[in-house]
């Protein structure tokens, strides 16, 4: 105790009381009595759950659903809402609230039992073509998928229903470290000037850990130009705010190259085209595919993946069995190289057909504003107001060209080791790397090697590469959801959804009933 | 529907034993059978049996048609229209005489057969989803 009372004096002149010391940060395991002597207050609650995005916010919904009270779980999140950094991320990479998302019907973050789905919630409400669409899905229509709006609007009402603001706590997660006898700290950084001490301690018996993307990660040629000619306006991602590209298209006619061939591409592609259509303007598309497919592509007859263009095509990000059916199971039972195999084989950037966009870029290869390039960026440099951009392509050796502005629509995700609270689960809490480098996870999506007495959970992006393979969806954060309440009805924390609680919870759902 | 073979096959029997039943029970009454209610139940749930016994072998047809699709998916429109083949099958082997019983009239039959499989099809598709919450992520097994 004395040892700590004077530390402050020796420390670099701390802001606030309750804050981290060397030891705690240098301990694998912490004891109450550490954290009491660095004066950090200690929060009992049974379930935390670190993040607030979707991740969160459908697991508490499903544990919510199981009985379990508002006062037993504690959602820790920077996030103002669950949908914040989701919406932020779709509306610049060109999906706003009007526009529809690359989702199932019956994903639906806001009902666990996906029923009635968007498209039937559409019909009902006088948009019967929604209901023709999933009925003859994908055979003799596109996919049906949500806008955008619809999804954030209907989570919200079922946030009011569950009480989910109850349980929400603001700050930043530091880190989780496991707790001598048994359990789990979770260290808070609240905003600052909202509590007397810098740091707050949740010690629960179950954590769930669902923070998302670890972060973007940039192409090295794209870095490269970024540092050497300090210029982040005519090289952007397009998971970057890159509005004024569009804008100064809207002032001058100009040529765009973009990168990719996935949804991000399409979107941005039917953007530009869109504003060219509505406001009459002259822009100039080139459209460099690293990988061109120009035909069914795969590694069999039984497993050919449809193509054309540069583009390959799929309804959603995964094969859609991965959420239900055969290769849900496939994964499921599979370890080690042969589920990277798996992965593999369904993996590669690909985009859904959809009709305007085939309508839009024929039109534009027809009228030759709108060209195909392969191959792979070498060099970009700033030339007074362009870009020029020097691309070797593999059959017709290098080309260069001079560009308004360059739209990277590849979408490469950061190693989980870049996101601080999991690098600190990977150096301190024995956490481990699946096949694919990502967090491992157990079925029930327990964070492998830190068991603790209590169990950790992880969900989302962080854990792909795990033995269910959609867990960056609407649908597979539910899936997840579902396997962690399931362990967590086995430990008694909630109450089993049988037929009868099911049925009767759903029949509050419709009534959207508070719980 | 995203099912496994297994799940394809428990999602049949189910479907038909309970919600084909309770239906069959509802309609026959009111069928242009032309016999006593007896012998009209006779009939229905023979039809109802058959299409049982049957849909677990065509299951399998339907499974391996499955294997060619990337998706590994089975769309819902299938779900519906497997239901003329399906249906002809049943009428052709009660007409030539095959099964043990008489044949119904043939109104009888298609009103009794589109209805039980439309609402059977509607229930797969929503409402399934509602008491078996774990139904749809386990490619449609019950167990």
């Amino acid at each position: 105790m004395s040892e700590r009372t004077i530390s402050p004096q020796h420390a670099p002149a701390p802001a606030q009381p309750g804050d981290l010391t060397d030891a705690l940060v240098a301990t694998d395991v912490w004891t109450d009595q550490m954290l009491a002597e660095a004066g950090i207050p200690i929060v009992d609650v049974p379930f935390v759950t670190v993040g607030g995005g979707i991740g969160s916010f459908v697991t508490v919904d499903y544990l919510r659903i199981c009985g379990v009270p508002t006062s037993a779980m504690r959602v820790l999140t920077p996030l103002r809402t669950p949908w914040e950094s989701y919406e932020y991320l779709t509306t610049v990479s060109q999906i706003p609230r009007g526009e529809r998302l690359r989702s199932d019907s019956s994903s639906c973050p806001d009902n666990i039992w996906g029923f009635p789905s968007y498209a039937i919630r559409e019909a009902l409400q006088g948009n019967v073509k929604q209901a023709w669409n999933v009925l003859v899905e994908p055979i003799f229509a596109n996919y049906y998928t949500p806008k955008a709006g619809h999804a954030f609007e209907s989570m919200e009402k079922e946030m009011h229903r569950i009480r989910y603001p109850e349980m929400v706590v603001h700050g930043q997660v530091r880190m989780v470290r496991r707790r001598a006898g048994g359990g789990y700290f979770t260290i808070l950084t609240p905003p600052e000037g909202a509590t007397p001490t810098r740091r707050i301690a949740y010690r629960s018996q179950w954590v769930h850990i669902a923070v998302g993307y670890p972060g973007l990660k940039f192409l090295p040629d794209l870095q490269r130009y970024r540092t050497e000619h300090n210029d982040y306006s005519k090289v952007v991602n397009a998971y970057e705010r890159h509005e004024h590209v569009y804008e100064r298209l809207h002032q001058r006619p100009g040529t765009i190259l973009i990168r990719g061939g996935g949804i991000v591409a399409s979107r941005v592609l039917q953007r530009l085209i869109d504003d060219r259509d509505a406001r009459g303007l002259q822009t100039q598309i080139v459209h460099l595919f690293r990988t061109y497919v120009d035909k069914p592509h795969g590694t069999g007859i039984l497993k050919r993946r449809k193509g054309a263009d540069g583009w390959a095509y799929q309804g959603f990000n995964y094969p859609k069995s991965v959420w239900g059916g055969q290769l849900k199971q496939q994964v499921r039972n599979s370890e080690g190289a042969e589920r990277k195999r798996l992965y593999e084989e369904m993996g590669g950037t690909n985009t859904p057909v959809r009709r305007d966009w085939q309508e839009q870029l024929r039109r534009g290869r027809a009228e030759g504003w709108y060209r195909v390039m392969i191959g792979k960026i070498d060099e970009m440099e700033p030339v007074g107001d362009l870009v020029e951009v020097t691309v070797t392509t593999p059959d017709q050796g290098r080309h260069v060209g001079t560009f308004d502005a360059v739209i990277d629509c590849t979408g490469l995700e950061a190693d989980i080791r870049e996101h601080r609270l999991l690098a600190d689960l990977l150096d301190h809490s024995n956490a481990q790397r699946n096949p694919v480098g990502r967090l491992d996870v157990q079925r029930d999506f327990e964070v492998t090697g830190t068991r603790n007495g209590g169990k950790m959970y992880a969900s989302g992006s962080a854990t792909l590469g795990g033995p269910f393979p959609g867990v960056d969806t609407f649908f597979g954060l539910q899936i997840a959801a579902q396997e962690i309440a399931d362990d967590l009805i086995r430990a008694g924390f909630a109450q089993k959804l049988g037929p009868g609680r099911s049925t009767s919870q759903w029949w509050k759902w419709v009534r959207n009933k508070q719980i | 529907m995203l099912p496994t073979l297994n799940g394809r096959i428990q999602t049949r029997v189910f479907l038909l034993a309970v919600v084909g039943s309770i239906w069959t029970l509802l309609i026959t009454p009111v069928l242009p059978t032309g016999t006593t209610l007896a012998a009209s139940y006779g009939a229905t749930f023979s039809v109802l049996v058959v299409t049982l016994v049957l849909g677990v072998l065509w299951e399998f047809v339907y499974h391996g048609i499955q294997q060619f699709r990337w998706e590994k998916d089975w769309p819902t429109l299938f779900g519906l229209l497997t239901g003329i083949p399906e249906g002809l099958l049943v009428w052709f082997l009660f007409a030539g005489g095959v099964t043990w019983i008489g044949s119904l009239p043939g109104a009888a039959f298609v009103i009794h057969f589109a209805s039980t499989w439309l609402i059977v099809w509607l229930v797969a598709n929503g409402p399934m989803r509602v008491p078996f919450i774990h139904w749809r992520i386990n490619g449609g097994r019950l167990i």
